[in-house]
C-alpha cells in the first residue's frame, strides 16, 4: 500500500535523517512510501501567529500537492499533523475549491507513532539504546491525543526509559513565541532542561523536531551531553 | 502604558517569587485529584459549557429574568453599562446612606472597576476580608491570582507586612497569621454600614445570589452590615437552581479541587419582616463593560468564565510570571483573552502573543472555552502591529513556500551557506529578530544535504 511522506520543512532542512528514519520505518513495515516533491510548508507557524492570509497561500499549495496523491498521508511531527487535521480545514473553509481538498487530506493525514501503533502494527525491532527518556510535545498531545503511542513504540523497541517530571508541561518553543517572548520562552525551556538533567537520562526523545530543536539547542548552549534524538530515529536504529 | 515584554523583563530582574510556581502547581495538582474522584466530571463539564453557551446566546432574556425575579425578592437593580456608571452608583448609595465604612468579599469584577479607590476617595473605607485579599490591600498591590490573591507571598513576607502595617508581633505562623487578620477585622465587620461581593452566579429562576467563599468572611460581609451591594458581570446568570448546581460541582473541583466551597450562600433579596438578620437592602449592580460588544462574536467565548482560576494554574507562561506582570486583573490564559476583548485590542494585542499556544489551558478549563483559538484569533486581528521584522519574514517565508522550485533551491543553498557559518552544525550568535532566539540556545545550521535532494538522489523522481 503507498503512503506519502509529508516530511515537514524543518526536518526537509533541519533534520533530513529524521525523514530517512521515517521512511526506513515505514518500508520495514511493508508501505511504499512515496515523497510528493512540491511540497514545503504546512502554514503553521503563520496560522499560530495570526498571519492568515499567508496560511491560507500555504495551505493551498499543501493541499494541491497532497490531494492528487493515495493512501494515508504520514507526518512526523504531531504539530504539523495536527495543522492539516484541525486548522487547514477550518483556515481554507471560505477557499472556493479548497474546502473538500482540506477534508479529504485531513482525513488521510496521520501522525508517525499514532499510524505506527494503529494501522501498521508492525513489529519494532529491538534497538540498542542509551537511557532515554520522553517529551510530549503539546499539540501532538492536545490536538492529537498522542499519549501512549510513542511509549508503547519505545517499550517494544526495548528501549530502557525513565519517566520524565512534567513530561506533558510545554518546553517554551511556541513558534514565534520563542522570538517574540524569548525570556518567558528561555524560562520555561530552563524549568524543561532541569527536568531532563534530574531524570537522569542519556537520550531525550519526542515525536515533534520543533519542540526538541528548541531542547537540544538549550541543552547545548548550557554544555550538558544529552542526545536529543527523534523517536523515528531512536525506533529505527543507525541509519544507512 | 509599559509592554507586556517590558513588565515581564522588569518582573525576572526583580526575580519571580517561588511561591507563585508552587501555589499554581499545587491548586492543579489539587484539581487533577479531583477530577479523577468524580467520575461523572467530564460530563458535568460538558453541561457546564452547555448551560453557558445558552446563557450567553440568551442573555438579554436571561438577564431580564434574573433582573424582574431579583426585584420580586426585594431587591433593587442597577445596569451599569461601564465601570463608571457602577462606581459612581455605589458611591452615591453610600453617599446617600452616610456610609464610612464598607467591608468587602473578594471579587474580580470590583477588581475590574476599581471600586475600592472610588469609595476611599469618597470618604469611605473600603475593607477587603478575604485574607488573601486582606493582605494585598496592606500591600498596596492588586492580586495576583482570581483565586490566591497573595499567591506571590510567602508567610515570612506577610508576616512583615502585618508587624508594618497593623502593628502587632511578629509571627510567621499561618494559624496565628490568620488570627490576626480574624482580630483586626472583627469589629470592622460589625461596624460597616455597607458589605459589597461579587456574585458567583446570579440565578434568573427566583432572582437569587451564590456566592461560594472558603472563609465565611462571605456570610458576615452579606448578613451583618445594613445595606448588601452585590456587583455582578452581566454574564454571570444560570437559568435555574438545577443549572447552578452543575456550576457548583465544577465550580470548586476546577478551582482548590474541593467537592464543594466550604461556604454556598444563596441570597435571595434584602431581610424580610421577622427574619432576624440580613442586611434591609439589598443592591445588585450589574456591570457589562464592554461584555455586550463581544456578543454574536468568536469573542463571546470569554462569557462563558466562571473564574475558577485552574487555567492560570495549569499554565507554564503563569507560573513562571505570576499575575502583576499581565497589567490587568484578568491575568492567565483567560486573561489573555478577556482583556484585550474587554478593554480593546489595541492596547492590550501583546498579551494574546504572549502564549506558546501549549493547550494546557484548554485541558482543564470547566467550560472548555477553546482559548488556543481565541488567542489565535486575536492574534490574526492585531497581525498589522507585530513586529515588522517577523512580519517581513513570515510574508517572505509564505511566498517563497508557494514555489516549491525555488524553495527547493534556496534550502539547498541555505545548506551550504549553514555549513559554512556553522561550527560542528551549530549557529551560537544570529543577528536581527533570531537573536531572541541564539540568545538563550543554540541553533542548528541547516543540514548539508536537503532530504528532498537525498530522495531525489537515492530513490529518483
Amino acid at each position: 500500500m503507498p503512503v506519502q511522506l509529508f516530511v515537514t520543512c524543518l526536518v526537509n532542512s533541519l533534520y533530513p535523517d529524521v525523514g530517512k528514519a521515517t521512511v526506513a520505518l515505514l518500508e520495514r513495515a511493508g508501505f511504499h512510501v512515496e515523497f510528493p516533491m512540491d511540497q514545503t510548508c504546512c502554514g503553521q507557524p503563520a496560522y499560530n501567529g495570526g498571519y492568515h492570509n499567508e496560511a491560507i497561500d500555504q495551505a493551498r499549495q499543501t493541499l494541491d500537492v497532497l490531494d492528487v496523491t493515495k493512501g494515508p498521508i504520514v507526518v512526523p511531527s504531531g504539530s504539523c499533523a495536527a495543522m492539516l487535521i484541525h486548522h487547514v480545514p477550518e483556515l481554507v473553509a471560505a477557499e472556493p475549491g479548497y474546502a473538500a481538498k482540506a477534508t479529504r487530506v485531513a482525513a488521510r493525514t496521520r501522525e508517525l507513532t499514532q499510524f505506527l501503533v494503529e494501522e501498521a502494527g508492525i513489529d519494532i525491532r529491538p534497538v540498542r539504546c542509551a537511557l532515554a527518556t520522553y517529551h510530549a510535545s503539546c499539540h501532538g498531545l492536545r490536538w492529537l491525543g498522542v499519549v501512549a503511542e510513542p511509549k508503547t513504540l519505545l517499550d517494544d523497541a526495548g528501549v530502557e526509559r525513565v519517566e520524565l517530571d512534567g513530561e506533558d508541561e510545554c518546553c517554551g518553543f511556541g513558534g514565534l513565541f520563542s522570538i517574540n517572548v524569548p525570556e518567558v520562552s528561555a524560562a520555561m525551556m530552563d524549568t524543561k532542561l532541569d527536568r531532563i538533567e534530574a531524570s537522569g537520562a542519556d537520550i531525550v526523545t519526542g515525536v515533534d523536531v520543533a519542540c526538541l530543536m528548541h531542547i537540544g539547542g538549550g541543552l547545548r548552549r548550557r554544555g550538558i551531553p544529552i542526545a536529543v534524538k527523534h523517536i523515528a530515529e531512536v525506533l529505527a536504529g543507525d541509519p544507512e | 502604558m509599559t509592554t507586556f515584554r517590558e513588565r515581564i523583563q522588569e518582573a525576572f530582574a526583580e526575580g519571580v517569587p517561588i511561591s507563585i510556581d508552587l501555589g499554581s502547581r499545587g491548586r492543579h495538582e489539587h484539581r487533577v485529584s479531583a477530577a479523577a474522584a468524580f467520575p461523572q466530571m467530564e460530563e458535568m463539564r460538558d453541561r457546564a459549557r452547555t448551560i453557558r453557551a445558552e446563557v450567553v446566546a440568551s442573555l438579554d432574556e436571561q438577564l431580564g429574568r434574573f433582573a424582574d425575579a431579583a426585584e420580586r425578592a426585594g431587591s433593587t437593580v442597577f445596569f451599569a453599562a461601564d465601570a463608571t456608571e457602577a462606581r459612581e452608583y455605589i458611591v452615591e448609595l453610600a453617599r446617600t446612606e452616610r456610609v464610612t465604612r464598607a467591608v468587602k468579599v473578594k471579587s474580580m469584577v470590583t477588581e475590574e472597576i476599581d471600586l475600592n479607590a472610588a469609595l476611599e476617595s469618597a470618604g469611605v473605607e473600603a475593607i477587603e476580608t478575604d485574607l488573601g485579599e486582606f493582605i494585598v490591600q496592606l500591600a498596596g498591590q492588586p492580586p495576583a491570582h482570581f483565586i490566591a490573591p497573595a499567591i506571590h507571598k510567602d508567610r515570612y513576607e506577610i508576616a512583615d507586612l502585618f508587624v508594618a502595617e497593623l502593628g502587632v508581633d511578629y509571627s510567621d505562623d499561618p494559624v496565628e497569621l490568620n488570627n490576626i487578620a480574624r482580630r483586626h477585622l472583627r469589629p470592622r465587620f460589625l461596624t460597616a454600614e455597607m458589605g459589597i461581593s461579587g456574585v458567583n452566579f446570579g440565578v434568573a429562576a427566583d432572582g437569587s445570589v451564590a456566592l461560594v467563599t472558603n472563609e465565611g468572611n462571605g456570610r458576615l460581609c452579606t448578613t451583618a452590615p445594613r445595606i448588601h451591594v452585590a456587583v455582578m458581570g452581566m454574564e454571570r446568570v444560570v437559568p435555574t437552581r438545577a443549572d447552578l448546581a452543575v456550576m457548583l460541582e465544577v465550580l470548586a473541583r476546577s478551582a482548590t479541587g474541593q467537592s464543594l466551597s466550604s461556604y454556598t450562600n444563596l441570597v435571595t433579596g434584602p431581610r424580610r419582616s421577622g427574619e432576624p438578620d440580613g442586611p434591609d437592602q439589598l443592591h445588585v449592580v450589574i456591570v457589562d463593560n464592554g461584555r455586550s460588544a463581544t456578543l454574536g462574536s468568536s469573542a463571546a467565548e470569554i462569557l462563558y468564565c466562571i473564574r475558577c482560576g485552574a487555567c492560570l494554574n495549569t499554565c507554564p507562561v503563569y507560573r513562571h510570571l505570576g499575575g502583576h506582570p499581565y497589567g490587568s486583573v484578568y491575568a492567565g490564559p483567560i486573561g489573555k483573552v478577556v482583556t484585550p476583548s474587554l478593554f480593546g485590542l489595541e492596547d492590550w494585542h501583546d498579551l494574546p502573543a504572549t502564549s506558546s499556544l501549549c493547550g494546557a489551558c484548554e485541558e482543564v478549563c470547566p467550560v472548555r472555552i477553546d482559548i488556543p483559538r481565541l488567542l489565535v484569533e486575536l492574534r490574526r486581528q492585531s497581525v498589522d502591529r507585530s513586529t515588522p521584522a517577523v512580519r517581513r519574514s513570515i510574508r517572505l517565508y509564505a511566498s517563497l513556500t508557494t514555489r516549491p522550485r525555488l524553495f527547493r533551491l534556496l534550502t539547498r543553498v541555505a545548506a551550504r551557506l549553514g555549513r559554512l557559518w556553522s561550527r560542528d552544525g551549530w549557529l551560537r550568535r544570529l543577528p536581527g529578530v533570531l537573536g531572541n532566539w541564539t540568545q538563550h540556545r543554540d541553533l542548528p545550521a541547516p543540514a548539508p544535504e536537503t532530504f528532498s535532494d537525498w530522495w531525489r538522489r537515492n530513490r529518483g523522481a
